[in-house]
């Protein structure tokens, strides 16, 4: 099967005249139709400019995309011209975003906000978009939709406005919906809600979902594979279940230990000594190093490239070196990277 | 058995609302007859949904609100009928952590001067070679480079942030330290430190905690005993690991099965418990038992009869008379593997 989505050593760079900050420093990937993919990362690994690349949400300057290509059906996003990719977004790629009170606007009727792409993107009359808006509320789990859609964003609760978002990225029914910590905000049983419908509508659109989150448990719920990041790169790429089973990266080894889980009770979290680096500042060989407890001498001078392993996983630790999977296939990585 | 250090009885606090000049007065009972207590060096956790009510009570607790109706007694004395001086002197014994550790501390001030403030107003460690030895100890219980002193706190990190705020709180060597989900804003590699931080400085300075938190996962790994919140009451409390073995309230069975789990091979065997809805306003909590409108096991009586916490096993109450008489619960996401 094609990747309906592809990037490709992707670099989002914030140049300011005092210094760049590597937000996003080289990200591969291929999301299959009908897939999620889960993007994991700490505050500032660089999984939301990620995201906002993609869609070229970014304010640019200070960001500049510096190298790289996204591939959606193939044709390059990057390349396209500004009326072009006002065809793609919010269209064919949709995204919902962690805080739905701050990303609705407060001034528009939630129906209106639904409609709006409705009519730009499928030529509907705003009756007929009205039709399809109060349709989408009711498909989103909202109870009365032909009132509700009459609503405010201040008069929905949290978990409400997250749904009525959702409905707006379902609009157009889009091949790829982008959820930048969809239930970051809201309460676990609302989450639990909110994750339920993701996965019925992903099963009814065949949509595939890049799903950019922190939270640990939420990957293991709902994700066909993984990418871990760490300091504007991915550490780690591997199917869900291997990733927990049997990680490669020290970094990835020492996220999943530090989680607490209501499975079990641990007497003490393994957590990762210090912090993570400033992406501002220089630095030689691995990013991890400073807080890796199984660092080796080269790791300090050489930043290592990307291991290609068994089972289309990859990690970029050195320790992977023995195991990746031809040396040919190693360099040809390495070059595509630089 | 000892007394215990924090004893909390009928405890209620009710604001109040409304909705416009020309609108009927109305109450929000944020807390509406909660009954605990905290034994010596226990860490006792609070947990609940945005809502609960939670954080009112550590405030009550803290007395930085006053109570409507209730008493708090700590170390077996009363909080309300003691004069300011009094309670001014309590509070050295009773410390708070705060959830955001960008807002709860001064930008103005250096790190030296936020975690030394407690003793210029408690007129402790006046001598300066003592002031220096006490703080060269905290510093270093709390892991915070001695070179941090001079600087502000928006030189560092959250979780470095955080630790300045443990730091604060451990400077007069409370016994019970209220923590407001202190944990919550940080990454989880930090949260992690910060969570192996706090259970070490309870075995060293025999603290007790009242944990905060809307998180079971890092309660279940720091707390010994638990009580569940649900609009302003406490539906369920028990001894941590009977709790998420054996929940006896649907509330908390349900608020069980939503947490997903780092294991993706349980989260593939695992059945969810969905309530439908929010929760409901606490300006019109439901009638009879409030957690009736979402519940499974509902029977005609929770709609009108308001259940009290009894008592289903050893140190286990649950505000509900009918999920401990069932006796399967076949699709439940229990816990216990």
């Amino acid at each position: 099967m094609d990747p309906v989505l592809s990037v490709r050593g992707l670099r989002t760079h914030f140049v300011t005249p005092e210094r760049t900050v590597k937000a996003v420093d080289g990200i591969s990937y291929d999301l299959l139709p009908g897939k999620t993919l889960a993007v994991v990362g700490e505050s500032g690994s660089g999984k939301s400019v990620h995201a906002l690349s993609i869609l070229g949400l970014l304010p640019m300057p200070p960001a500049e995309i510096v190298a790289g290509e996204i591939l959606f059906q193939g044709r390059d996003l990057l390349k396209m011209r500004a009326a072009q990719m006002q065809e793609i977004r919010g269209n064919r790629i949709a995204m919902i975003f962690q805080e739905p009170m701050t990303s609705l606007n407060p001034v528009l009727r939630v129906g209106e906000q639904i409609a709006e792409a409705v009519v730009l993107h499928q030529k509907k009359t705003q009756k007929e978009a009205w039709a399809k808006a109060v349709d989408l509320l009711g498909k989103v789990g909202i109870p009365h939709p032909e009132e509700r859609v009459n609503d405010f964003p201040h008069q929905f609760s949290g978990g409400m406005r997250q749904r009525a978002m959702i409905a707006i990225a379902l609009s157009c029914e889009p091949d790829v919906l982008i959820a930048d910590e969809p239930t970051t905000a809201l309460d676990v049983t609302i989450q639990a809600q909110i994750l339920e419908l993701m996965k019925s509508l992903q099963r009814e659109y065949k949509m595939a979902i890049v799903l950019i989150t922190h939270n640990i448990g939420v990957v293991a719920e709902m994700a066909d594979d993984v990418v871990v990041m760490y300091a504007g790169r991915p550490v780690e790429r591997a199917p869900v279940g291997e990733l927990f089973s049997d990680p490669k990266h020290p970094y990835t080894k020492g996220l999943l230990a530090s989680v607490p889980s209501i499975y079990e009770r641990k007497e003490r979290l393994a957590a990762i000594p210090g912090q993570p680096p400033d992406l501002g500042a220089a630095y030689e060989g691995c990013p991890f190093v400073p807080r890796c407890g199984d660092a080796l001498e080269r790791c300090r001078a050489d930043d290592p490239p990307e291991f290609r392993l068994k089972g289309g996983r990859m990690s970029n630790c050195w320790r992977c070196e023995s195991e990746a999977e031809s040396r040919a296939h190693r360099f040809a990585q390495a070059e595509a990277a630089r | 058995m000892s007394a215990p250090l924090l004893e909390v009885r009928g405890l209620k606090k009710h604001f109040a609302a409304s909705g416009g000049m020309f609108a009927e007065k109305t109450t929000v009972k944020a807390v509406d007859g909660v009954s605990f207590s905290v034994m010596p060096q226990e860490s006792f956790a609070v947990v609940g949904e945005s809502g609960c009510g939670k954080t009112t009570l550590g405030k009550l607790v803290l007395a930085l609100e006053k109570p409507t109706d209730g008493t708090v007694l700590f170390d077996g004395r009363d909080m309300a009928s003691m004069s300011r001086r009094e309670l001014r002197r309590l509070r050295a014994d009773i410390q708070v952590i705060f959830q955001d550790p960008y807002s709860s501390l001064n930008p103005r001030m250096t790190v030296s001067d936020i975690i030394t403030e407690p003793w210029i107003i408690h007129g402790r460690h006046k001598d300066p070679a003592a002031r220096a030895r006490v703080l060269a100890k905290l510093l270093d219980d709390c892991g915070i480079a001695k070179a941090y002193l001079p600087r502000h706190p928006h030189e560092f990190s959250g979780g470095q942030r955080q630790r300045v705020g443990i730091a604060r709180a451990l400077a007069l060597d409370p016994k019970l330290i209220v923590a407001d989900e202190p944990v919550s804003a940080l990454d989880v590699s930090i949260q992690a430190q910060i969570l192996n931080l706090l259970k070490d400085l309870q075995k060293e300075r025999k603290l007790s905690y009242l944990f905060i938190s809307h998180d079971f996962s890092v309660v279940r790994h720091l707390c010994t005993r638990i009580a569940v919140m649900y609009l302003g009451r406490i539906v369920e409390s028990a001894d941590s690991e009977v709790l998420f073995n054996d929940p006896q309230h649907p509330y908390t069975e349900a608020l069980l099965s939503a947490v997903p789990v780092p294991d993706p091979s349980i989260e593939k065997r695992r059945k969810r418990i969905l309530l439908t809805g929010d929760v409901p306003s606490p300006l019109k909590p439901p009638s009879g038992c409030r957690f009736h409108p979402r519940c499974r096991y509902l029977v005609d009586a929770c709609r009108t009869e308001d259940p009290a916490l009894a008592e289903t096993g050893a140190a286990h109450f649950a505000a509900c008379p009918v999920l401990p008489f069932k006796d399967k619960r076949s699709d439940a996401a229990l816990v216990a593997l």
